[in-house]
């Protein structure tokens, strides 16, 4: 057709700018990456004791949970959600397992305890007509936490099967096995974001809500799936915790959401939804071990832990708002660009 | 012959606002039909009953002759019709080729259901292939839609809405962000359409580019059909005054 020689816009050549523009962006997509490096290479650098192979590992233990929790707030922030009650199920789940029976029964009841929270969430904000994420699961952490002490009568309880205490605190060649656990499950949801058609979907639901239900794309379940993914992964640092520990105590867990949301941002998902990567909440959660560990070798009260992970979720949200700048600066001059 | 798209006494409410109040419509079969109308006429709420998006509380829905009634936007989809609504809605997080096929993701294997794997290379194939058809310039399908211009995006939400229909485009405003060059390479892909055999619904509010290329223009107004023409610039004022109601509908003025 002659129509076809002139015909919808085609991309152009970058120009100099925008080729930085481009660069800067690519940057901060391996921010938490480089910040983690760098992170690891101060900390040796003022601590021996640093890189030792048992510190490493004890540092794999404690990165564990949180790590395994920001898998699943990971997948809820991504749909513009959150999930506060995971702490809350950690302490939950552990009372329920007390006591449940065999090794199987009992990382069954771990995991179904956290499953079943996280359907809960999913079913009351998707029918419930309660479209609000953070009270949802406000309310949750509340009546979750509530039953763990209720159940237990505040009593921390022993007498988990073994299986439970590998779980938690065994290691296969010297490394933990949270530590393959959660590197397990990183790859699990990683292929499920990036390669899977579902993956593709929760992206979709999380860019545009709208657009995405009138794409045909069946958004309620897509909610449903990753906040009971996210009590899932709940159920399974409960696990991680109470096989540290070994015992089900009903505080387990608290504040545990708060550094699962810390390492999710800093890891650069946006909580506008539609953005965040697997490798880059992992170097989150990482990050936040890694400050924490690095402190307490260097002698630094853990008061200031606390000012240094706050300050650095600050830093990332400013690192965010930088990459909004960065893609409104490109999107301006491929318009120019367009218009010439 | 059967027309492929007939709508028949559509009512629509919202609340205590009535935004179809007995609106008719047909199309034809490979047919370019227009849909005029002030603001508040009543046309996105028309056009989102035949895509699927709305119901309809009363009225009939007709599509070669059966009767339908579209629950969601994929049953219209499924039954050939597809559509761009005004706010193009485009995923900003999601690169070119995933904005294209999102919801018609081509994946392996199949027992695997939604959670199969996604086939990039096949579906940036195809993307390639579906640029040549419909004879519309390369655009990088991996880079991200929220990094590009207003023209391109609106060039992948214009795409995606023909690509995949086999029985009728429904074009909400498709050149409103447009400048004068690619409006009229919108324009042309529209004409293009009907030698497919697809038939076009077309809203718009430019009266110029409305002649350029429909077959037909119907007026609606407060919510019903008030009458038709041939879209030509000597019935250029009888249908300005169709729109705004500043004369009763003439019945002679279909042509």
């Amino acid at each position: 057709m002659t129509a076809s020689t002139d015909s919808l816009p085609a991309p152009r050549t970058p120009a100099p700018a925008d080729r930085a523009a481009a660069f800067g962006l690519r940057v901060l997509q391996a921010g938490p990456v480089l910040i983690l490096g760098l992170l690891c290479v101060v900390m040796a650098l003022s601590s021996p004791y640093f890189a030792t192979e048992r510190n490493l590992a004890n540092l794999g233990f404690q990165a564990s949970f949180v790590a395994v929790l920001a898998l699943g707030q990971l997948l809820v922030i991504i749909t513009r959600g959150i999930d506060l009650s995971v702490g809350s199920v950690v302490g939950l789940a552990g009372v329920l397992a007390i006591g449940a029976g065999g090794s199987f029964v009992t990382v069954l009841a771990f995991a179904a305890t956290g499953l079943a929270v996280g359907l809960a969430n999913g079913t009351v904000l998707v029918w419930g007509r309660v479209m609000n994420p953070f009270i949802v699961t406000l309310g949750m952490l509340g009546i979750v936490r509530g039953l763990a002490l209720v159940i237990s009568d505040g009593q921390t309880e022993t007498g988990l099967p073994p299986v439970i205490g590998t779980l938690g605190s065994g290691t296969v060649a010297g490394i933990p096995v949270p530590v393959l656990l959660v590197s397990g499950l990183a790859i699990a949801i990683g292929l499920l974001l990036g390669r899977t058609q579902w993956g593709r979907w929760i992206y979709a639901v999380g860019g545009n809500p709208d657009a995405a239900r009138r794409a045909g794309i069946p958004a309620d379940h897509v909610l449903l799936s990753v906040y009971a993914l996210c009590g899932l992964m709940a159920g399974i640092a409960a696990i991680l915790v109470a096989g540290r520990t070994d015992s089900g105590a009903p505080q387990a867990g608290q504040l545990l959401e708060l550094d699962a949301i810390t390492a999710v941002i800093i890891g650069g998902a946006s909580f506008l939804g539609g953005r965040g990567r697997v490798t880059n909440v992992i170097a989150g959660a990482l990050i936040i071990g890694v400050i924490r560990n690095g402190l307490d070798l260097l002698d630094v009260s853990p008061f200031w832990q606390l000012i240094a992970v706050g300050s650095l979720v600050i830093v990332s949200l400013e690192l965010d708002v930088m990459r909004g700048r960065l893609e409104t600066r490109l999107r301006a001059s491929q318009t120019r660009a367009a218009a010439t | 012959m059967t027309p492929l798209l007939e709508v028949r006494g559509a009512v629509k409410s919202y609340g205590a606002v009535t935004a179809l109040d007995g609106a008719d419509l047909t199309v034809a079969q490979g047919e370019v039909v227009a849909l005029l109308g002030d603001n508040g006429a009543g046309k996105s709420t028309l056009i989102k009953a035949i895509s699927g998006v709305h119901t309809l509380d009363a009225g009939e829905l007709r599509v070669e002759g059966a009767a339908v009634t579209f629950a969601s936007p994929r049953e219209a989809q499924d039954a050939g019709i597809d559509t761009l609504h005004q706010d193009l809605g485009l995923f900003d997080n999601l690169s070119a080729v995933a904005n294209f096929r999102i919801g018609r993701e081509l994946r392996r294997p199949r027992f695997l259901g939604r959670l199969a794997f996604l086939r990039e290379r096949a579906m940036e194939d195809d993307w390639r292939t579906q640029l040549e058809r419909l004879a519309v310039h390369r655009v990088d399908p991996r880079q991200e839609v929220g990094l590009m211009s207003g023209g391109q995006r609106q060039a992948i939400a214009v795409l995606r809405a023909v690509a995949f229909a086999d029985r009728l485009v429904i074009l909400d405003e498709p050149t409103a962000a447009l400048g004068l060059r690619e409006a009229g390479q919108v324009l042309d892909l529209v004409r293009r359409l009907p030698e497919q055999g697809v038939a076009v619904l077309l809203i718009s509010h430019n009266l110029q580019h409305v002649a350029e290329v429909a077959d037909r223009a119907v007026v609606l107004r407060q919510g019903r059909t008030v009458g038709e023409a041939a879209p030509t610039s000597a019935n250029h004022e009888a249908l300005v005054s169709m729109i705004v109601g500043a004369v009763p509908p003439p019945a002679a003025a279909s042509t």
